[in-house]
């Protein structure tokens, strides 16, 4: 199947959508990861309360960016009814 | 507070939890879900991923640890936010192959096999061991916490009799709720309902402490801030192979584990409703979370030096003298403890029943897999299960001394389940996992697991000794239980982590590389990798054998999906099929549905083995198919061929029937073409013997003698004439005759015609145009022959022009290398459907005696034109008789 090359403006948008959905979690990983790289020169011990703030925060953010993106990808993104398949009766003879 | 208070408000509590699933399950046997298949109700019922753990052990873990008991939630966040990724496709392959369990996604993805199925189970009922016994420790613990609070005479109970009555009740409630029936695609609309209320109860419970810790004994948010810096939560220090090592952990347990594949992928009821517990879930274990280092920094500060962090949710507020409080935060536990056994033992039950007991006991009985009373057995094999899975964590329980740290255990129970994720991830994105790949790498995880982790877990010297924990066994130190090829000096948990998941992964990887798949594997591969594009795969391709009854079917579907729902679907496939009554054609496509409608209650695996056992070996191999499909290639080469003979014998029975057309036409016109000269001869022939006879009697005039010796001659004239044109004729459609060819100028050709015509119907006056320059043409071809055509033209023009003043316009052109001579006249033309007889032989348009001539003139002129390489023609639409004659500038060749 070849794909198009260029894509109605509404369709582009929609795809952006599925990469920035794709790229949140990349993103979360990120940024719950990099308290582990500050800290350590404070006296080896952590400013527990900072990092706690910052963190809630941080969740808070993507739990945000994951219901805006959550909303418009839903409105758009209707997934087939799976309905049960009507059984194919295969032919008896050829004619 | 009384013990027996206590023990009537949890009795009254999953009383209530009971009469909800109860009520829900009746309007949901009515068709009346609506708001109970809602997302709300759904990302409410993904909280059973917040434990007792969760409830209690947080806030302990937070108390021990610090921040990292926030690395459990946010592993959870990241899949759920990318759900995108994995959770879309998991829910996707769920819905279409009506997964029952992870063992069974497991198992249906690599080929069906059913010894996959076993391994998933075996390693989800280990690793959920430790989980249940967490449950059952903290609810003992929270029983202890309000004996020893009181002090109105009842002593602290036991905690090994409450531990066992907590483990027997939850047994009782979790087989009254989850096995009442069993259900088509095995979802629970009741359980779920509940789960949702106790997902709100402890949400509302743990907030109302937080509420009450933060404001009620603390001074609002800035002094808990300052409390924490105070405490020894301060001096968290951030181990950043911890910290990665858990959210991956909390993550791969996420999808892991059976309670949570159970809600998320086998109880979801829409797909959308991922989008919306895609932020809603990480907002309720932030929620969840929020209060927990309040709770904790304030309860290391308020309460005694030797209080069990893990319980300060209950003894805070009772230590405040917040009974009620306490009562809500102690449902709340409950509920967290209730809903996880529930799901879990739901889970693990149809895992267990579907993958072990069934199995078993159709290997052990074919024959009942059609007579046998199956439901029972299902719902029998559950419960038990169920029963042995709690009893399995009461022995964890009782064996690990009940005395770890609340988040410990879960995590051993983590890194369990987790041994499933490579084989799950490769399963659903990699085509190339095979069964034999899949199967060693979780095998050699779960030993690694049990070996480095779970053993350990139960104590030193409890199964390993301290010898072993600490040299290795005989004497073998790179295999020391906690020091795993030498690697020292890493966490306990990290370190089973660490080996059990990349031992685990390779293994899977490479031994896929090298195995081949079998043919169910490989079209079951490509229908889980490649689900979202539409119709992928090819399904399982039962052959309907001769043998195969629907009635035995139908009776083998009543007893899995009870008799009105196995009636009703044999109806409706009869209908599809267009047929009266209950029992449809057995054909592939209705085998394949039925195989999908078991597996949604039975498992992919057994629903698989029944139909096989009444169906024969029907599963078409891809060896089978292959060799069908030579055979097909043979049979349609072999049709193409007889295709391309009954073509060529089509065609030449049409060119013999064309030539009979011709042969027929022929005869025919031969016939008319005798009976023509017959009567043409005939007429001359006639008056020459009647003016002959009246010779003969003599006494005769001379005048009289003279004038019927010219009639006579003047007739044989004709005869002659008409003799030499039949010869020429004759001559000319044969093709043999002989041309003369040599140069010729057209000019001179055209005035010999004129000259040679003029004699015909010599008292007209004609009118001749004529275009000098152009006729200056001179042509290689046969002058003798042509001219007599012109000579037919001109005459015949002559002869036939009706006109008062007859003219006749002689027009010459070249073209390419062709001539091209109109002869043209201004009389009335001839009519447009005699146009084409004229050239035919005898066709004279007008009276014979008129015209003079045999009727042969036109049809001589064809004859010579083709014999020069050029043709003849009719030129309609020039008001008047117009012929046109090509020829070639010049002949090369005699045409044949």
């Amino acid at each position: 199947m070849k794909r198009p090359l260029f894509l109605a403006p509404q369709s582009y948008r929609q795809r952006r959508l599925r990469d920035a959905a794709r790229l949140l979690p990349i993103l979360a990983v990120f940024l719950f990861v990099l308290p582990m790289l500050w800290g350590e020169e404070r006296n080896d011990l952590r400013n527990t309360g900072v990092d706690a703030i910052y963190l809630f925060a941080v969740w808070f953010v993507l739990i945000v960016a994951a219901a805006v993106l959550g909303r418009r990808l839903s409105s758009t993104d209707v997934p087939p009814v799976l309905l049960p398949v009507l059984p194919v009766v295969p032919p008896v003879g050829r004619d | 507070m009384p013990f027996n208070l206590l023990v009537l408000a949890s009795l009254a509590y999953v009383s209530f939890l009971f009469f909800v699933a109860f009520v829900v399950e009746r309007r949901a046997a009515k068709g009346a879900v609506g708001w109970l298949r809602s997302p709300l109700i759904y990302t409410l019922s993904l909280s059973v991923y917040c434990t007792a753990w969760t409830f209690y052990g947080a806030v302990g873990y937070a108390a021990r640890s610090g921040l990292e008991f926030l690395t459990i939630y946010l592993g959870p966040t990241i899949v759920f936010v990318g759900w995108w990724w994995v959770l879309r496709k998991l829910v996707r392959i769920g819905r279409q192959h009506r997964v029952t369990s992870i063992a069974d996604l497991i198992s249906s993805r690599y080929g069906k096999s059913n010894l996959l199925g076993v391994i998933v189970t075996v390693i989800c009922v280990v690793a959920a061991t430790p989980y249940i016994a967490l449950q059952l420790q903290s609810v003992t613990l929270s029983f202890g916490v309000f004996a020893s609070a009181t002090a109105d005479g009842w002593a602290k109970p036991d905690g090994d009799v409450t531990s066992v009555w907590v483990a027997a009740g939850l047994a009782l409630f979790t087989i009254l709720f989850g096995t009442r029936n069993l259900d088509a695609n095995e979802q629970h609309t009741g359980i779920v309902t509940a789960i949702a209320v106790e997902a709100v109860v402890k949400l509302v419970a743990l907030i109302a402490v937080g509420c009450f810790v933060v404001w009620g004994v603390a001074d609002g948010p800035r002094d808990i801030l300052a409390r924490i810096d105070a405490s020894q939560m301060a001096q968290w220090h951030m181990q950043p192979s911890r910290w990665t090592g858990l959210i991956f952990l909390s993550a791969a347990a996420v999808l892991c584990l059976p309670r949570m594949f159970q809600v998320m992928v086998v109880e979801n009821s829409d797909e959308r409703h991922l989008a919306t517990a895609s932020w809603a879930f990480p907002l309720y274990v932030l929620l969840m979370s929020l209060f927990v280092i309040p709770i904790a920094v304030v309860g290391l500060e308020v309460m005694p030096a030797g209080a069990n962090p893990d319980l300060f949710v209950l003894t805070l507020p009772l230590s405040q003298g917040q009974g009620g409080l306490a009562m809500l935060a102690f449902l709340g536990g409950f509920s967290s403890a209730t809903s996880m056994v529930i799901v879990a033992a739901i889970a693990l039950a149809t895992m267990v029943s579907n993958h072990v007991v069934m199995p078993f006991w159709l290997s052990l009985r074919p024959a009942q897999a059609v007579s046998g009373d199956v439901r029972r057995l299902v719902l029998l094999s559950r419960r038990l299960s169920i029963l042995a899975i709690l009893g399995l964590g009461y022995a964890y329980y009782r064996g690990s001394g009940g005395s770890s740290a609340l988040a410990a255990i879960g995590l051993i129970s983590f890194v369990g389940v987790a041994q499933i994720l490579p084989a799950m991830m490769g399963g659903i994105f990699w085509r190339g996992a095979t069964k034999v790949g899949a199967g060693w790498g979780l095998g050699l995880g779960f030993v690694i697991w049990g070996y480095t982790l779970f053993l350990p877990s139960f104590g030193v010297d409890a199964v390993m000794s301290a010898q072993l924990m600490a040299q290795g066994p005989f004497g073998l130190t790179w295999l020391r239980p906690q020091a795993l090829f030498g690697v020292v000096g890493m966490d306990p948990l990290i370190h089973a982590l660490f080996w059990s998941m990349a031992l685990n992964t390779l293994v899977f990887c490479v031994v896929s590389l090298l195995t081949f798949p079998g043919p169910v594997e490989r079209v079951q591969s490509a229908a889980f990798v490649n689900v979202f594009e539409a119709d992928s795969g090819l399904s399982q391709a039962w052959v309907a054998q001769d043998g195969t009854g629907a009635e035995e079917l139908l009776v083998m579907a009543q007893r899995i999906l009870g008799e009105d729902a196995g009636l009703a679907f044999f109806e409706a496939e009869a209908r599809a099929q267009g047929r009266a009554g209950y029992l449809p054609d057995p054909t592939a496509g209705f085998m394949d549905q039925l195989e999908r409608r078991l597996a949604g209650s039975v498992g992919a695996a057994t629903a698989h083995a029944m139909i096989s056992q009444i169906a024969g070996r029907a599963v078409v191999s891809v060896e089978d198919l292959m060799a069908v499909a030579n055979e097909a290639a043979q049979i349609m080469e072999y049709s193409a061929k007889l295709e391309e003979q009954q073509a060529a014998l089509t065609r030449s029975a049409r060119a013999l029937r064309d030539a009979n057309d011709k042969l027929t036409t022929l005869s025919v016109q031969k016939d008319a073409f005798l009976s023509q000269i017959s009567h043409e001869l005939r007429t001359p022939m006639t008056s020459i013997r009647a003016f002959s006879e009246i010779l003969t009697e003599g006494d005769l005039p001379p005048a009289l003698v003279t004038q019927y010796g010219g009639v006579i001659h003047a007739e044989t004239k004709r005869l002659t004439r008409l003799l030499d044109d039949l010869l020429d004729l004759s001559v000319l459609e044969n093709g043999t005759v002989q041309l003369n060819l040599d140069l010729a100028n057209l000019r001179e050709m055209i005035d010999r015609a004129m000259v040679a015509a003029s004699h015909t119907a010599a008292e007209r006056m004609f009118v001749i145009h004529r275009d000098l320059p152009n006729e200056d043409v001179f042509l290689h071809t046969d002058g003798d022959r042509l001219t007599q055509v012109f000579i037919n033209l001109i005459s015949n023009a002559r002869k036939y022009c009706d006109a008062a003043s007859p003219e006749l316009r002689i027009v010459v052109r070249r073209k390419g290398g062709r001539v091209t001579v109109d002869f043209i006249d201004n009389g009335s033309g001839i009519a447009k459907d005699k146009q084409a007889l004229i050239f035919e032989k005898f066709a004279r348009l007008t009276d014979q005696t008129r015209a003079g001539g045999a009727g042969l003139g036109l049809a001589i002129c064809r004859e010579v034109m083709a014999n020069l390489g050029g043709t003849i023609g009719y030129l309609p639409g020039q008001r008047g008789a117009a012929f046109r004659v090509t020829l070639p500038l010049r002949l090369e060749r005699v045409p044949v």
